[in-house]
């Protein structure tokens, strides 16, 4: 067994970590969120050329072909900066269903913009008044002639606002999920952009019969999406122990730091013990984040292996970010002060790709079919 | 990265879990996994194969019967036991006593002690706790007064597990009253039947009698029986409680309890089909073994990076959280048994036996946050040593 990372991997994070550490305080962090697009082409453009952007994609398609264990640290060193630049929406979910789905002359078309900072992309699958996971789409491809036309309802699609090109999901005329490219800016495409509650920005997409580029030789992407769903669901972890890190330092910070009745908040039993059990849950998620790293790794990730990580990961966000505010007192819960921040991306993470309720039930399904739980 | 065990890993694996499964007689191993009371005949059998093969020991130093083994295997071996439900050798021999000889005493010291020690020809307990000496130890006030070629010790210790069964004690005692209390304290080795030693017992809220009082009313003990120097014995209970004892995380024993609930649940008709079936039922055994995982997987980075140097931080986590899944299991076979938990003892009656125990057990697992360095204890050592609170 090993849980170290290599010299390389450690240099990956540690460029990140200064990069973002140089883009965002908390008062530039206040004011990119704030901006319309909600995060910085500057620091866009800086991973772009470190080649974060594109990691894990091959050589040939414009990529650094480095694996799902440099993905996980640079998404640890988000979430530890809360930094909004959409990596996962607008990279490494939709740039992975083109690498795995497309044609070469669709990768060729699309990968390479991407990776060089040029292209943005978002998925848009998610559908309105369904749960995670999505099964039976509503959203239907038509053939017509060269072209398929969707239509359809998208959403939440996150990031779909700043979105050149989007990767969307239909029901195919036979059946079966197909996997589309559709131009943003198409005839028949209405976007209604909108702010989440943790500064992250979305869309509502409406598709009216609008001109769809089928991805690959058009069979059943059901798997290509489960695949990178897994991948997506490890990211999700690595950024939430990020964020979670950096919750609870700023908690020990605090405590260490604040007086009350003449002493620092540390002196008080009550509060220490409670952010020892922050520890506790933390070092538990950061288990389960590394296992799901590693299983996407090795190949052997499924969608248990990912709801296992996702459920520990989203009860230790919860109670982690809960008590965060709770022992900051008032200062929690305003924006000027970084920890609200934390907490709410916690938040919408955990609701985002299923929530503790749909992981648990994954797990739930199977309780009968094995004696002993293993890894 | 890689969460995997190397090729000869698994082979030491697939070879301890035959052994186990095949030496350690099977009505043993089934007493452990369905929760039945051990005898003393059980534990010196089982340590006593387990010595013949190699496996009581195998921390020790090699010269004394110990494995020169890595941090993994050693791992393996102990949870490989868990998991085919083996008694584990006694505590007080294989992870207390036994390395302190052999890292403290005298080379006559270890030659007496340490071969009868590996094979539980002796059986050791444990004279740490007293009254008003609990997790704040070094307040211990059992004296020993130097007499000629003896220490004569007076006092009394609490919390001595198994002390109806032990051949000897290991006892911390008072030696110089006059310094800081941490200074003037010995470790003495005596034999329980020495005049002046009286055990009585403590009947415990299962009802099972488990751990006792152990009274010393001038107690002669031979010097050459003090470990080590004298008034150091602060500096060896520390080493002691600090043998990393990742074993005490439980996890494959409370796999194997959870394996067992889900046996139970399985026959148990709810609705209509049966209780394993039931969604809410699922639900509760399915975050239960989610947060099992986590924790193995946090022992394993724990026993990965065990190079000797510094203790992984992540290793405060492992007790506090065992103990509490420990207790999580026992609870989930109380609530599989329902109603059919309020009887106990009875035979001949519709309740099963399983069902019985349920209730005593899940008090008696009560003890697990509290002993072995309390869960508050716990979440100091993380809060001072890690946040640096």
């Amino acid at each position: 067994m090993d849980f170290e990372l290599t010299d390389e991997q450690v240099m990956l994070r540690d460029t990140v970590r200064d990069l973002l550490g140089r883009a965002y305080d908390p008062e530039k962090l206040l004011k990119v969120t704030d901006t319309e697009l909600g995060w910085s082409r500057d620091v866009w453009r800086q991973l772009a050329e470190l080649g974060v952007l594109g990691l894990p994609f091959d050589e040939a398609d414009g990529g650094v072909g480095a694996g799902p264990v440099e993905t996980m640290v640079v998404m640890e060193e988000i979430g530890r900066r809360n930094a909004p630049e959409p990596l996962l929406d607008a990279v490494l979910i939709p740039g992975g269903l083109i690498a795995r789905a497309g044609t070469a002359e669709q990768r060729q078309a699309v990968l390479p913009a991407l990776t060089a900072g040029e292209t943005l992309l978002a998925f848009a699958h998610a559908e309105p008044g369904t749960r995670w996971p999505a099964t039976d789409l509503a959203t239907t491809a038509v053939r017509d002639g060269d072209v398929y036309r969707i239509t359809g309802v998208k959403n939440p699609v996150p990031h779909g606002d700043c979105a050149d090109r989007l990767v969307v999901s239909a029901t195919l005329p036979d059946g079966g999920l197909g996997l589309f490219l559709v131009a943003a800016d198409a005839e028949g495409v209405t976007r209604t952009a909108y702010r989440t509650f943790d500064e992250r920005r979305g869309a509502n997409i409406e598709f009216a019969s609008a001109a769809a580029e089928l991805l690959g030789d058009g069979g059943d992407a059901r798997s290509v999406v489960d695949t990178v769903t897994v991948a997506a669901q490890a990211s999700l972890c690595a950024e939430s122990l990020g964020a979670m890190e950096e919750a609870l330092r700023l908690t020990t910070e605090y405590l260490k730091t604040r007086k009350q009745f003449g002493v620092t908040l540390s002196k008080f039993q009550t509060l220490t013990q409670r952010a020892a059990n922050m520890y506790v849950s933390l070092e538990l998620a950061r288990s389960m984040s590394l296992y799901a790293t590693a299983a996407v790794a090795d190949g052997s990730a499924d969608a248990v292996a990912a709801s296992r990580a996702r459920l520990q990961v989203g009860r230790s966000g919860r109670h982690i970010g809960q008590e965060a505010i709770q022992m900051h007192g008032g200062i929690g819960i305003t924006s000027e002060y970084p920890v609200s921040h934390y907490v709410a991306r916690l938040t919408a993470i955990a609701r985002t790709l299923g929530g503790d309720l749909e992981h648990l039930r994954v797990l739930s399904d199977r309780v009968g079919d094995y004696t002993l739980v293993e890894f | 990265m890689k969460l995997a065990l190397s090729p000869e890993e698994v082979k030491f694996r697939d070879e301890l879990r035959e052994l186990y499964r095949t030496k350690i007689p099977a009505e043993i191993r089934d007493r452990v996994k369905y929760g039945l009371e051990l005898s003393r005949d059980d534990i010196v059998t089982t340590h006593r194969i387990l010595n013949a093969n190699g496996l009581a020991v195998p921390k020790w130093p090699t010269a004394w019967g110990g494995q020169d083994w890595t941090p993994m295997q050693l791992h393996i071996w102990e949870d490989e036991m868990q998991l085919a439900s083996v008694p584990e050798p006694l505590t007080f021999n294989a992870q207390m006593i036994g390395p302190v000889i052999a890292q403290f005493g005298s080379e006559e010291l270890k030659q007496r002690f340490l071969p009868p020690t590996a094979n539980l020809d002796i059986w050791w307990c444990q004279g740490f706790s007293e009254p008003d000496a609990g997790s704040d130890l070094a307040s211990l006030r059992t004296t020993a007064v130097r007499d000629g070629d003896s220490y004569i010790v007076n006092g009394q210790k609490i919390w001595t597990t198994l002390a109806q069964y032990a051949d000897w004690i290991f006892c911390l005692v008072r030696t110089d009253p006059g310094v800081k209390k941490q200074a003037g304290i010995s470790l003495l080795l005596f034999d329980v039947k020495t005049p002046g030693v009286t055990i009585r017992p403590i009947k415990l809220i299962d009802g099972h009698h488990e751990v006792n009082e152990v009274f010393f009313e001038n107690v002669r003990v031979p010097a050459d029986q003090l470990v080590g120097e004298e008034n150091m014995g602060w500096t060896y209970a520390k080493f002691l409680l600090g043998n990393e004892r990742t074993g005490i995380t439980g996890v494959g024993r409370t796999k194997v309890k959870l394996g067992v609930a889900k046996e139970y649940a399985a026959q148990i008709r709810s609705g209509s089909g049966t209780l394993l079936e039931d969604p809410v039922f699922a639900a509760r055994i399915a975050e239960i073994e989610n947060e099992l995982l986590a924790l193995e997987l946090t022992l394993m980075r724990v026993v990965s990076n065990s190079t000797g140097d510094k203790p992984n931080p992540a290793s405060s986590v492992l007790k506090l959280r065992g103990s509490e899944l420990q207790q999580a299991a026992t609870e989930l076979l109380l609530d599989i048994a329902g109603s059919d938990a309020l009887p106990v003892n009875t035979d001949d009656i519709a309740s099963p036996g399983w069902a019985q125990r349920s209730g005593p057990a899940y008090l008696n697992y009560r003890k697990t946050t509290i002993y072995g360095g309390s869960s508050e204890v716990q979440r100091t050592i993380i809060a001072s040593t890690i946040l640096g609170l």
